[in-house]
């Protein structure tokens, strides 16, 4: 158990700097999800923790202490590599006391751990086996067990779930999540999937282009998104965004133009300007139908999404617009029917052109 | 049908004369006179009288146990050096390979007795740095061998390159892994490296003793086909060779053909009985 900082941290790979300048605190016991895009600087994060990177500029702190400087293998971390990178001449059970052994942990001891691992992976009957003869959820196992095994200060997961198909992968996201309550570690995960993100988190870092965009819980990051791109790389079906423009603004209220000519009066939390392009966000599922009367959208019905709890409907608006209507239960719509839209409770965004929020829900 | 150019090369050139050699080598034949049966005379000699063949095994023997595994160490260290610091310089590698091949061609040997030599290069630098009088390196029975042998090592060219084709194809991040699990370098070249290369050790282990029992070139080259000083570096092949086209004893040479050829086969045998304990193949999953 331990806690983690990261001060400033930046990466330089020749001229291209990948991450700029990253400020975070992880207390003992948190489970942190860093998501985001490929290629958005995840993993080069994770392994300047793990110590596998060398940090350009900045410090990375480990219970107080600075180990910029300390190799890997001193650093008493566990990392799941997405690859599983389990030694392929090692049968399970050296591939999960490599580690002890490493340490010169006594005999019977490395038994016991390797066993208690065993037991809580439920990979008992592979004990014997090479990694080559296991399937891609066996050998994640093996990969989640050697880290276990050393007992780490801190878990780093890279990726651990992309290579398994989806219901294993929902699998291992209960028994990872189930994992994290009984040994109470600090684990930082890595992933591009926000799914894996929104259920496996205490707080999640929302990273794009080697900086952070929001910190927070995931209802936090569902609920109050800083700006465009976290409201939209959390929550599936995607949260609409509408253009508008600021008509009027008289202290924190005002007044909006939307492309479909509709108009909407609000509260800003920071006033725009008059005249300002700004986006409505508004998730599926607070796009709902309503009296012709009270409608602040129009929409033509283009697919219908049965799922049997839920409908998505996509919609077109007047002015061209696409837009994703969520309905509980089993909507009777049709392509061509025409829906008439409010927001639910006034449970809408609004970003300004900055693409920073200025309303909140 | 299209084996045929191949079964006729197979049987013409190569199949044909080991059977030849293997009829001869129960023969007296001088060149001269057409083979005259001797049945198992010649084997009879080889085991129980000739003491240059004694001597000539006994310098082969020492000749492939230093030089085969200095040369393999030195190899595989290069080319952990090589995949560590010069990742995809092609050219760089290519100047570490050349030394091996001129190595192996004649003139370096030539070059070798030069720089061995009484006057050579190695004794002028010993003499300007200590002032002590070198041997003739080559010349000398002592030292004439290890000298042999040194040159061996330096062909490190082919077993480096081997040996780096299969260090590339060790994963980067099972030593990432490693790491993390605290193990340092050390114990990562032994229970990664090592293990997962077993197999390429293998392969140059046996294909460079191979080589090293044929070793004939520069041993010829730099005894002036003599083997001496006093036999010292009589090659096997150097006196098979002797006996053969000196000494124009042809059966006799086609049976220390053979005696050769078995003494291959039954190392290479020992080395594959034993494989199965410490060469780990990806696909076999043990
Ligand atoms: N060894 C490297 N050399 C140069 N650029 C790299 C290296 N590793 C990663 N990058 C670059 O750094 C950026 C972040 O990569 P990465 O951390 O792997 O992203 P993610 O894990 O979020 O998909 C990418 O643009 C990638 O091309
Ligand atoms: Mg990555």
């Amino acid at each position: 158990m331990a806690d983690l900082e990261l001060r400033q941290v930046v990466k330089d790979f020749g001229n291209l700097r990948v991450i700029h300048g990253i400020d975070l605190k992880i207390d003992h016991g948190e489970f942190i999800v860093f998501v985001g895009p490929s290629g958005c600087g995840k993993s080069t994060l994770l392994r300047m923790i793990a110590g596998l990177e060398e940090i350009s500029g900045g410090d990375v702190m480990i219970d107080g202490q600075v180990v910029n400087d300390m190799p890997a293998a001193r650093r008493e971390l566990a990392m799941v590599f997405q690859s599983y990178a389990l030694y392929p001449h090692m049968s399970v059970r050296k591939n999960l006391a490599f580690g002890l052994e490493t340490m010169k942990v006594p005999k019977p001891e490395i038994e016991r751990q390797v066993k208690q691992a065993a037991d809580i992976l439920q990979i008992n009957e592979l004990l014997d086996r090479k990694p080559g003869q296991l399937s891609g959820g066996q050998r994640q196992r093996v990969a989640i067990g050697r880290a276990i095994v050393r007992e780490p200060r801190i878990f780093l997961f890279d990726e651990p779930l992309s290579n398994l198909d989806a219901e294993l992968r929902m699998q291992m996201r209960v028994e990872i999540n189930r994992l994290h309550r009984r040994l109470g570690s600090t684990m930082v995960f890595v992933t591009h999937d926000q799914v894996e993100a929104m259920t496996l988190a205490d707080r999640i870092v929302v990273l794009r282009a080697g900086r952070v965009e929001q910190v927070g819980s995931p209802l936090e990051l569902y609920n109050k998104p800083d700006n465009i791109f976290v409201a939209g790389f959390l929550g599936s079906p995607r949260m609409n965004f509408l253009p508008g423009t600021v008509d009027r603004v008289e202290g924190h209220r005002g007044e909006i133009l939307l492309a479909g000519g509709q108009r909407l009066t609000t509260e800003f939390s920071a006033p725009p300007k008059a005249g300002e392009a700004v986006t409505i966000g508004v998730r599926p599922e607070d796009l709902v139908p309503v009296p012709e009367t009270d409608a602040v959208l129009i929409g033509e019905v283009t697919i219908a999404e049965q799922l049997g709890g839920e409908t998505y409907v996509y919609v077109t608006l007047p002015d061209g617009q696409s837009a994703t209507v969520e309905i509980k239960g089993q909507a009777r719509v049709r392509p061509g029917d025409r829906l008439h839209l409010a927001f639910e409770d006034g449970k809408f965004h609004i970003f300004g052109s900055d693409e920073k929020v200025i309303r909140r829900t | 049908m299209f084996l045929l150019p191949w079964l006729i090369g197979f049987f013409g050139l190569t199949l044909g004369p080991t059977l030849a050699s293997l009829y001869l080598s129960f023969t007296d034949y001088d060149l001269l006179t057409s083979p005259r049966w001797s049945g198992l005379e010649n084997y009879e000699y080889a085991f129980f009288h000739d003491r240059r063949l004694g001597n000539a095994l006994s310098v082969t023997f020492t000749y492939v146990l230093w030089s085969v595994p200095l040369k393999l160490t030195v190899a595989l260290l290069l080319a952990m050096v090589l995949d560590r610091s010069v990742r995809g310089v092609a050219f760089y590698r290519a100047t570490f390979y050349l030394p091996s091949l001129l190595g192996a061609s004649v003139a370096i040997a030539v070059l070798w007795r030069q720089i061995f030599g009484a006057q050579g290069l190695v004794n002028q630098m010993l003499f300007l740095l200590t002032g002590m009088k070198g041997p003739a390196w080559v010349a000398h029975p002592d030292y004439a061998l290890t000298t042999l042998i040194v040159l061996a090592i330096w062909q490190f060219g082919s077993p480096m390159i081997i040996f780096l084709a299969g260090l590339r194809q060790v994963p980067q991040d099972l030593y990432e892994a490693a790491s993390m699990d605290g193990a340092s370098g050390w114990r990562q070249f032994r229970k990664i490296t090592l293990p997962l290369l077993a197999p390429v050790i293998f392969f140059n282990l046996v294909f460079q003793t191979i080589e090293a029992f044929k070793a004939f070139t520069q041993a010829y080259i730099v005894s002036g086909g003599q083997g001496g000083p006093v036999d010292s570096t009589l090659f096997y092949s150097l006196y098979l060779y002797e006996e053969a086209f000196a000494n124009f004893r042809m059966g006799y040479a086609s049976a220390l053909a053979w005696l050769l050829l078995v003494i291959i086969a039954i190392f290479t045998a020992i080395a594959f009985a034993t494989s199965k304990y410490w060469v780990y193949y990806e696909d076999e999953g043990r």
